[in-house]
This record gives C-alpha cells, structure tokens and sequence, in this order.
C-alpha cells in the first residue's frame, strides 16, 4: 500500500529525515516511535503534503501511485488521512458543514456521486454512535474551543467518515488521560479491516497498549534504526530510549 | 488681535534676529512660521484635534519669553523645592520657560553629552541635524507643531554614544514661571541613542503662577525627538501633575532606525487642558515598543492622548495599553493609531484603552484605529467603558471594608498595572504616593 | 438516539449546506452575472441638474403642490452646500459632474400595472435574469416584492393580501398620492434634507422608492422586499424609502440591487428612513451588489446611501443587516437613533472589497432614551487593491443611564495591496454606561488551508469555507432567501483574490 524508499526531507534548509525506507501493506498496523526531534512528526507531514516540507530525495508510492507528485487534497482523495497532531481551529464553520464539503470533494475525487443532506445526515449518524460523539460538538465551530480530548476525538470522527486506505496518527495520545485514549483508541480499532491500514506515530508506548502493532519502528536522527514487533515497544518503555541512542555513532552537526 | 497674527509677527522678527546662526535650522524655522500662518491654531474642525480645544488657551495671547532671556525670577531655591525624588542619583536638565538653563541643570553620567541644537552645525553634528530634527512634522502636521519649530530657541541636543548604557536617569523638568505673565513656553529637544546605547528619561511639567491670582495662565508646547540606533533601548517617562492654569500640548516623537527597544510610561495626574502625543515609528525590523498610560482626571480637567505606532517593517511587536480615570466634571480623550504597511508582514501589534467613568459629569470619547496594509499581522485593539467591578465591590464590602475605602482600592487596583511599569522606583513610588493622595481627596 | 437530535443538524444542512457549498462549486467560474443591459425604451429628463429638473421630476410624478416645495427646498439647500461633498471618508474618487448626469429615466410602460402579471414582458424577463421572478417568487416564497428598474417602481406583489391586515406596502410615489397625511407626518423626520449632502439631493431629485405601514399591532406575516436595478446609461438612482412600525407591530425588510456593467460611473444616493414606534420590530437587510467594477476599477456604481432609523417609542427595536459585496465606492452608515426607554439597535455588517473597490461603512448608535442597547458586529474583508474601511460612533448620552454597547469590527486580508481599516468613535457621557469595542485583523492562515486540504478539499473551497466560517455571525441574521443568495455573493467577490 505504502511503499517509502530513501526518503530524505527538511525545512527552511534543514535537513530532518536522513532515508526513511518503510513498506507498510494492507490491514498492518505499524507504529514509529522515536525520542523528541526524531523526526516522526516530519514523516506524517510529508507523506500528508504539508508545503513548508522539503522533499530532498527519496521516492513514496502510495496504492502504486507516485505521492509526492499529488496535492494534499488529492492525497486524501487517493485514501490518506492524517490525525493532527494539533488539529486547526475554524471559527464559524461547523464540523458538519465542513465534513459535508469533505465528505463530497473526496467522493467528487473517486468519480462517487456526492451524497445528498439526507444520507450524508445517516452516514454521520452512524458514525458518531461509532465514535460516542456528542451531537453538540458537530455543530460547534471547527475545533474552536474544544478541549484536547474533543480534538482528537473530533480527528477520529472525521476518519471514520472519510474511509481512508491508510490513517496516519500523529502523536493521537498526546495530552489524553488514559479514559481519552481509550475511547479514541477503541475508534480507532472499531474501523479497521483488512483492507486498511494505519501508521501510528507516537513517544510513548502506552497508546500501542490500545492500538496494538504488528510492526515498531524506531527513528532517531531522521533514520529508522530499529525494526521488530510490539515487543520493541516494551523494551523501549522499559529502557528508555538512551540505549538506542548510545547504539548511534554521533553524525557530524546533526 | 488674533493669535495667528501675534505669533506670526513676534517670530518673523525673530527669525531675523536669529539669521546669523545655522542656516539650515534659519530655513527650517521659516517653512515652519508659513505652516502655523497657513493651518492656524488647531480647532475642533481638525479630525485631530475633533475633542479638545486649545484655542480659547491661546487667544489669551501667553508671551513668547524674551530672546535669550535668562533673567527669569525662578531660582535655585525654587528649583530645590521642586525637585523629583532620586534626583540625588539623576541627571538632571531644566528647561524654565522653553528655554534650557544650565545653571539649574546638572550632569553627572559621562556618557551623556549635551549640546545646544542651534550649535550643532558648527560642532560637525549637521548631518545629525538634517537627518532627524523635525522628523516629527511629518506625523503630527498641525499648526500647533509647527509653532514649536518655529520658535526653537534653545533647546538642546542630547546623545548617548555607541555601547553606553547609561546607569542614572536623566530628568527633564519643563518649568513654566507665570508669575509675571502670561506665558508660552516651548522647549524642544531632541535625543540621539546611537547603536547599543541605553537611556532612562523622565520628563516633567511644573507651571508656577501666583497662587492668589489664579487667573494668571500659562500654556507650554513641548515638543522631543528621540531616535535609537540598532540594539538601543529606550525607557521614557513622563508625569504630568501641573497646575490647573496650565494649560499644554506635548508631542513625544520616537524612531526606531534599527531593532531596538522602547518602553514608555506616560501618567497625568493633574493639569488643567492636557494634549500629549506619542509617536512610535518603527523603521526597521523586529522592533519592539511597549506603550503604557494612565490618566486620571477630575475637577474640570480635559486629558487626551493621541498616540501613533507605525510598524513600518517586518516582524514588529508593539503592544499599547492606556487606563483612564474622570472623576468629577472631566473629560478624557484617547485616540490611538496603529498603521500596518504593505511591507511590514509579521507585525503584532495589540492596543487596548480601558475607561471608568466615577461621576455622572464626567465623559470619555475613545477613537482606537486600525488602519493595515499587509496581510500576514496580527493586530488588535480594544476600548472599554464601563464602571468599577460590583461584584468585586460586594467581595470588599463583605469582607467589612467600607464603601469609600473599597472605592480607593478598586481604583487604585485598576490603576496599579501601569504603575508598575516604571522601572525607576523613587519615581514609581512617588507616583504611588501621588495617586494614594488623589484617592483619598476624590474620596472624601 | 431518535431522530429528533437530528432536528437542529437538518437546520443546518438545509440553510447552509446544501445551499451554500453546491453554490460555491457553482459559482467558481462566474463573474458579475448580472451585468447585462435590458433594452427597454425610457422615458428620461435630459442630463443636468436644475431647479426644472426637481420640476419636471415632480410632475412627472403628478405629485400635488406641497410636495414640489419640498423639493425645491431641499435642492436649494444642495445648491448651498454644492461642492461640499463629506470629504471625511476614508475614499478616493475624482469629482462628480453634477450636470452629467441624467436624473429621471422611467422604462417606458402605457399604463400602470395593477398586478405584477400585467408587468411589460421584457421588465419581467430581467427581474427573471435576475433570479427574482416575480411571479415564481409570488408563488413560491411567499416574499411580497416591489420592484425598482432605474428610477421607477414598476409593481408591487401581494398588495391585496397585505392590505387586508392595514399594512400599506406600495411605491413611495404612490404613497405621496395616496397617502398624504402619512408622507406629511413622517418623511424626512429622520433624515432631514440638511442632514448631508447626499440627503439633500435624494430630496430634491428621488423619483421613486418603497413606502411600508405596519399598523399597531400586525406582525407582518411575510418579508417585504425591494428590488433596486439601475439599467439606462448615465443615469443616478436616487431611491426613497420610508418604513413605518405602529405600535407593537413587526415587520421584516429585504433590499436588493444590481447593475450593469459599464466602463463610467454611476451614482446611487439613496435615503432610508425607518421609524420605530413604541414595542415595534423593524428588522432591515440589504444585500448590496450594484455592478462593482471590472478589474482595473474601471467604471462601477458609486453608492452615496444615507441609512437611519429610530426607535422612537420604548422597548422598540430596529436591526440592520447589510452584505455589501459591490459598488466602485460605498458610503453607507445605517444608523440608530435610541429614543424610547429600553430600546434596542442592531448593526450586523459583512463588506466585501476586491480589485480597486473601496468600502466606508458602519454605523451610528445615538443612545438618548434609558436602558437602552445596542449592539455592533462587523466583518470586513478585503482582497486585491481594494481598501474596506469601517467607521462608527457610538454616542452615549448624559440622561442615557444604563446604556449598554457591545461592538466587534473583525477584517480579513487576501494579499498584501489591500487595507483593512477601523475608524471606531466611542463617545460616552454617562457613567452607568458600559461600552465595549473590540476589533481585530487576521489572515487566513496557512495551517486552516493545510487541514482543508488534508480532508480532501482544494484551496477554493477551503478559502470559502473560512471566509463563510468568519462571516457566519452577521450572515445568521439574514432571512433565510437573502442567504443562500449571500453567500454566493461573498465567494463570487473573492474569486481569483486567492492562491
């Protein structure tokens, strides 16, 4: 599904990912862990297609088609979605009236007819009994005021709407208590099938707990370093994140 | 004989008198007496000027004082009596009717080097001279600037060379003595803090007249220019507790040529007919400014302050708040500008004007502006009217303070985060004593 | 979960959604589409203005006597202040010639139409091009309608219906004949001819306009609107409308106006006075689009518009709610007068500029009565060369204890040859008063486009989505009909503005 060779990118003329190699196939769950500044958030916004982004070398096919080559709208029209990490706020745009744009612009992408107010309303309706959202949120302005947790549940809401191939969380369990991650995390497993997959990114190993892995990664210094099974995640909860560090020579001004 | 015409002759004639030194200031000085002849004394009728009226002050016609005129009866002793607290360990200039005296004056940080303005040209300084004196007028083109200018009869030069962080304040005290006679003072300076440099200024305003004839007036238009090189830093401060038969306009024009910093305090606390000015022009990148006030009036007294931030460059940072108090039967203007220009994107620059209105006669009008070119700012402003706190009231009052006394502290609360932003603690302190007094009277 | 938690979401999507968002899709290749010219033979004053211009204008309108000294008053009043147009705005526009301009054009039609069925084919054709069919819109909406082509009303819907309830809903010069009494007691009571320059001219020149009368106690059962269209070439619209709301009565208006495109300027002073009486509603909204301009600012309407109403009686309330997307120049300042006790006024304001239109609008609120409120909310947006300008006063007055303001000026810039300006004047005499303003200016941010993006919707849209999202406030305000039609109007404004 996700096939990333070499992939080096940076920003404003910095270097960050140093050749991210990572084949990610259908109904996987891979996680990428890593020390602050690894990298892991500069890995979700460039495979998303965030313009600050740089891409230095590298390739990235994405369900046989070249993704770098796309714009972001396309991306998620090709099934991508990314989890932000610090998801936008729009004030005075409901999150009805803008999952109704999306929802269309992507079916308008895939050659679907858009859905009218009527099964767009029943699609939604499913979606959040699925998700255990509160009908007020919906028709709250886009993320304003919303706390943390209504954030990122609002940001499973919407890929559950969406149905996307391959569903990147970038650090999702950030700022949760544990009753929050598990809710988002149960959204999360309640939508997944063997035809999709997901990319979790995140610092700590207690989300996996919840989203359990087939494969962890580990990036330092823009590199994966270390590849296993969700084991590695519990060795790195137990050690810390030193011993893979001091396995690293030091490379000259990283 | 109206005021224009009064002026326009008695400057005229001196303009001659002056033409032996400084051509280029003799030039600048006639341009300015055709500005005051061709815009006039300011009415209501100038957008400016729309809520405070000067010109009933000046058709009283105050004397300009006489050329070179040093024999004022304004002595040392007086001097002493009014002295600034911390003057021990200040600089100290002093201005008696617009015109620096150094006798009264006192330096004693070497950094500091002061010069007449009119001797600048022939001290290598014309370039100085040409390139910042007056660079005021091009903010504030009103009849009433234009008059300072033509005047200028010994005002002074200050500058601080590169690296010299100066660690005494300078104080500048602007003495308007009226016991004789009407008076028109109008001092004029102008402050160089080249690059590096650092300077602490207070400015004050005290009007003598005879305190048994209260009818003897007096009107003072002060006019400073200061300018900071890259990496200056700036802390101004100006309290104004005037007589009430004074009445005065003051303009305080700052440059930012370089990224540099400015803090500013200004506070009036008394005085009969207050106009200040604060022009901040940033003319580079990332510079910074903080601009606070406070004016609490009462009696029949009129504050206004027109302040100007002009973010001219990128990545700019200004932020502005002024808190005003009327009592009594008094007015209080504030009108405050913010220009964003087309090239200055990443500009931040926040304004807020707070109001309490402690008696039924009392008014406010409030004109905040947001005028911006460039897209990428963040910039925002906001005005309030309102009374003290009722349920902060109710807290005190339950707590057994008195109504009066829970007055005081609101006021003095509300008051207190301006305050704090002079960094010179004998003149915050004092401050702080001035406003304790005045809550007590206005309580009484 | 049952159905019913769906209600307020069906709302939604109905008011915003499908109408919004399928338009915006619509629209993305449009331009000012209602820029043709009907040809439609007019009877019309020769150019320039003198006193037997206001003659002829009168008698045209077979008005009686003591209406033409009115007008002769008032445009001897304009000669006194000729040249002295308001200089104060924050507008660029070289002078007018006065004498340039025709000051009557009346599409030429036999007879008056008793019904809008009787209406000269072709005149229905372009309110049809319009989207405002009268017919369609008599059946359909339920929306009574007065339509305006140049200088004159050419019928007004569901007269007989409203006449039955009391209401008077026709053309103002039909009032003038009809109605004397009630033009004598109340024209320019709030708008007086000396008030400004531009209200003195309407005066002595204004050939045609709505008249509304809501009597005590009817609460209007349906929208009254106005439909302004200025067609013939040289021609200035000079409209005149007068609503008034008896006691306890309630009524809601809808103006809308149009132009076509042509390279020289034309002007639009209009006057609109509403009055307020003791428990009545008068809730006005406008959606402005007279033709703006092409890209390079070449031609346009220049829009000269005097707005005011008061609440005269207490608890009375007046609202306005403008969306101003076109016009070379906007001049406009729909105001309130707060007389009665426990009165209230309402300013709901979303300006549009793009290429080299320039906007100066906002309110006055003149708090005079006690307890009374008002409330300002004004969104400006401005793109290409464009300078939007807001400016209002809020005046609270020595006996007005109690007065309360709350006031938000938001701008938005698209690009960096714009400006955004806020001139607010707050002027309080009272010390029980509490006035709040506040104002900001922002951008659209990068990062709202990125998320948009990453759900799937490209940049257009996105811009869209946030200006709506920022204009919600004062578009929530709009009868529902005005919406959907506004909010096509914002992003066609936009178009091209972005990316």
């Amino acid at each position: 599904m996700l096939k990333i060779h070499d992939l080096q990118a940076g920003i404003e003329g910095r270097k960050i990912l140093r050749g991210i190699d990572l084949e990610i196939k259908p109904g996987e769950v891979h996680a990428i862990m890593g020390p602050n500044g690894s990298g892991k958030s500069t890995l979700a916004s460039v495979l998303a297609g965030k313009k600050d982004y740089e891409v230095i070398s590298g390739t990235v096919s994405f369900l046989g088609k070249d993704l770098l080559e796309l714009s972001p709208e396309a991306r998620a029209g090709e099934g991508l979605f990314l989890a932000f990490q610090y998801p936008v706020e729009i004030p005075g745009l409901s999150t009805t009236i803008f999952m109704k744009t999306a929802v269309n612009e992507v079916r308008k992408y895939r050659g679907q007819e858009p859905l009218d107010a009527v099964a767009f309303l029943k699609m939604m309706r499913e979606k959040m009994a699925l998700m255990n959202i509160e009908q007020s949120l919906l028709s709250r302005s886009l993320n304003e005021g919303f706390s943390g947790g209504e954030k990122k549940r609002n940001e499973i809401f919407q890929m559950a709407m969406l149905e996307p191939r391959l569903a990147i969380l970038d650090e999702t369990d950030s700022g949760l208590d544990i009753d929050a991650i598990r809710i988002v995390s149960n959204g999360v497993n309640k939508i997944r099938n063997k035809n999709n997959s997901v990319l979790v990114v995140t610092h700590y190993q207690r989300l996996l707990d919840y989203i359990v892995p087939d494969f962890v990664h580990v990036l330092y210094n823009g590199r994966i370093v270390k590849s296993g099974t969700k084991e590695l995640a519990f060795e790195l909860e137990e050690r810390g994140y030193d011993f893979i560090k001091n396995d690293q020579p030091l490379e000259q001004g990283a | 004989m109206n005021a224009v015409e009064y002026y326009k002759d008695q400057l005229e004639q001196r303009v001659l008198n002056d033409s032996g030194s400084g051509s280029g200031l003799i030039s600048l000085r006639k341009k300015a007496i055709l500005d005051f002849t061709r815009w006039g004394i300011p009415t209501m009728k100038n957008e400016e000027w729309k809520y405070t009226r000067i010109t009933p002050l000046l058709d009283k016609l105050p004397e300009l004082p006489k050329n070179g005129d040093k024999q004022i009866p304004f002595t040392v002793q007086d001097f002493q009596k009014r002295q600034l607290p911390g003057h021990e360990l200040a600089n100290e200039l002093v201005f008696v009717n617009g015109l620096f005296n150094s006798d009264l004056s006192k330096l004693i940080s070497k950094e500091i080097q002061v010069l007449p303005i009119d001797k600048m040209q022939e001290n290598g300084m014309q370039e100085i001279l040409e390139n910042h004196f007056d660079h005021s007028s091009k903010y504030l083109q009103d009849g009433i600037h234009a008059l300072n200018t033509a005047f200028l009869k010994d005002g002074i030069f200050i500058r601080v060379g590169e690296d010299l962080k100066v660690k005494k304040p300078i104080y500048i005290y602007h003495i308007t003595d009226a016991r004789a006679s009407n008076i028109l003072s109008q001092p004029r300076s102008l402050v160089l803090l080249e690059k590096n440099a650092g300077l602490q200024i207070v400015e004050t305003f005290l009007a003598l007249g005879q305190p048994q004839n209260l009818s003897t007036e007096s009107f003072s238009n002060h006019v400073i220019e200061i300018v900071l090189e890259k990496d200056a830093s700036l802390e101004y401060y100006k309290i104004q507790n005037d007589e009430l038969t004074n009445g005065q306009v003051s303009s305080c024009h700052i440059r930012q040529l370089g990224k540099s910093l400015v803090h500013t305090v200004v506070i009036s606390l008394e005085g009969g007919m207050i106009r200040n000015n604060l022009n901040v022009v940033m003319e580079s990148e990332r510079c910074e400014a903080h601009l606070y006030g406070l004016y609490f009036q009462h009696g029949k007294t009129h504050i206004d302050n027109h302040t100007i931030v002009d973010n001219r460059k990128p990545g700019c940072f200004s932020n502005e708040l002024y808190k005003g108090v009327l009592a009594g039967e008094s007015t209080g203007v504030f009108n405050g500008k913010i220009f964003v220009r087309q090239e200055a994107q990443k500009t931040n620059a926040y304004q807020s004007n707070k109001n309490i209105l402690l008696s039924g006669k009392a008014s406010v009008n409030s004109k905040p502006q947001l005028e911006i070119f460039a897209d990428d700012v963040k910039c925002s402003h906001g005005c309030t009217v309102g009374q003290l706190d009722d349920e902060a009231f109710f807290y005190l009052e339950s707590r057994g303070i008195p109504k009066t006394k829970a007055r005081a502290l609101l006021v003095g609360a509300f008051a207190s985060d301006i305050i704090e932003h002079i960094r010179i603690s004998p003149i915050r302190e004092w401050v702080e004593k001035l406003l304790a007094k005045r809550l007590e009277i206005e309580n009484r | 979960m049952n159905s019913e938690t769906f209600e307020p979401v069906r709302q939604e999507l109905g008011k915003e959604v499908d109408a919004g968002l399928s338009t915006i899709e619509k629209t993305v290749l449009s331009d000012y589409k209602y820029g043709f010219i009907t040809d439609i033979e007019a009877d019309e004053a020769p150019k320039g203005l003198n006193e037997g211009t206001v003659r002829f204008i009168s008698s045209k309108k077979n008005e009686p006597e003591w209406m033409l000294e009115w007008r002769l008053k008032a445009f001897r009043q304009w000669q006194k202040m000729n040249g002295h147009e308001p200089k104060w705005a924050n507008l660029k526009f070289p002078p007018i010639d006065y004498q340039d301009i025709k000051y009557y054009s009346a599409p030429k039609q036999k007879i008056k139409a008793n019904s809008l069925d009787e209406v000269d084919p072709e005149l229905r054709k372009t309110f049809e091009k319009l989207g405002i069919s009268l017919n369609e819109q008599k059946r359909l909406t339920g929306v009574a309608v007065d339509a305006v082509i140049d200088s004159i009303s050419i019928g007004t819907s569901f007269k007989e219906q409203l006449s039955e309830l009391g209401i008077i809903f026709c053309s103002i010069s039909e009032a003038i004949r009809e109605h004397p009494e009630l033009i004598k007691k109340y024209l320019s009571t709030v708008v007086p001819p000396t008030d400004n320059y531009f209200a003195a001219l309407n005066a002595a020149v204004f050939s045609d306009g709505s008249f509304c009368y809501i009597p005590k106690g009817v609460r209007c059962p349906m929208e009254l609107s106005t439909y302004f269209r200025i067609n013939a070439e040289n021609t200035g619209q000079f409209e005149r409308t007068l609503i008034i709301a008896e006691e306890g009565s309630y009524v809601s208006y809808l103006e809308g106006c149009t132009a076509p495109m042509r390279d020289e300027n034309q002007l639009h002073a209009a006057v609109v006075e509403l009055i307020a009486m003791e428990d009545a509603e008068i809730k006005y909204s406008t959606v402005q689009n007279w033709y703006p301009g092409d890209k390079n600012g070449l031609g346009g309407i220049y829009n000269f518009v005097t707005k005011r109403g008061i609440c005269a009686g207490n608890r009375s309330k007046i609202s306005w709610t403008q969306v101003e997307t076109g016009s070379a120049i906007t001049w406009k300042y729909p105001s309130v007068i707060l007389k009665g006790d426990y009165s209230t006024g309402e300013f709901y304001s979303v300006a549009v500029t793009n290429n080299y239109q320039q906007a100066d609008t906002g309110t006055k609120m003149l708090h005079i009565g006690k307890h009374t409120k008002s409330r300002i909310v004004s969104k400006g947006i401005s793109a290409g060369h464009s300078n939007n300008s807001y400016r209002g006063l809020v005046h609270v007055n020595r006996q007005a204890e109690n007065a309360r303001n709350y006031s938000q000026c938001d701008s938005l810039l698209l690009g960096d040859k714009c400006g955004a300006h806020t001139f607010p004047y707050i002027e309080v005499k009272n010390a029980s008063a509490v006035v709040e303003h506040e104002a900001t200016t922002s951008k659209i941010g990068e990062d709202q486009i990125f998320y948009c993006n990453q759900r799937g919707i490209n940049t257009e849209t996105a811009v869209a989505l946030i200006i709506n999202g920022f204009a919600r406030e004062v578009m929530n305000q709009l009868p529902m009909e005005f919406a959907v039609e506004a909010q096509k109007l914002l992003a066609i404004s936009l178009e091209g503005s972005v990316g």
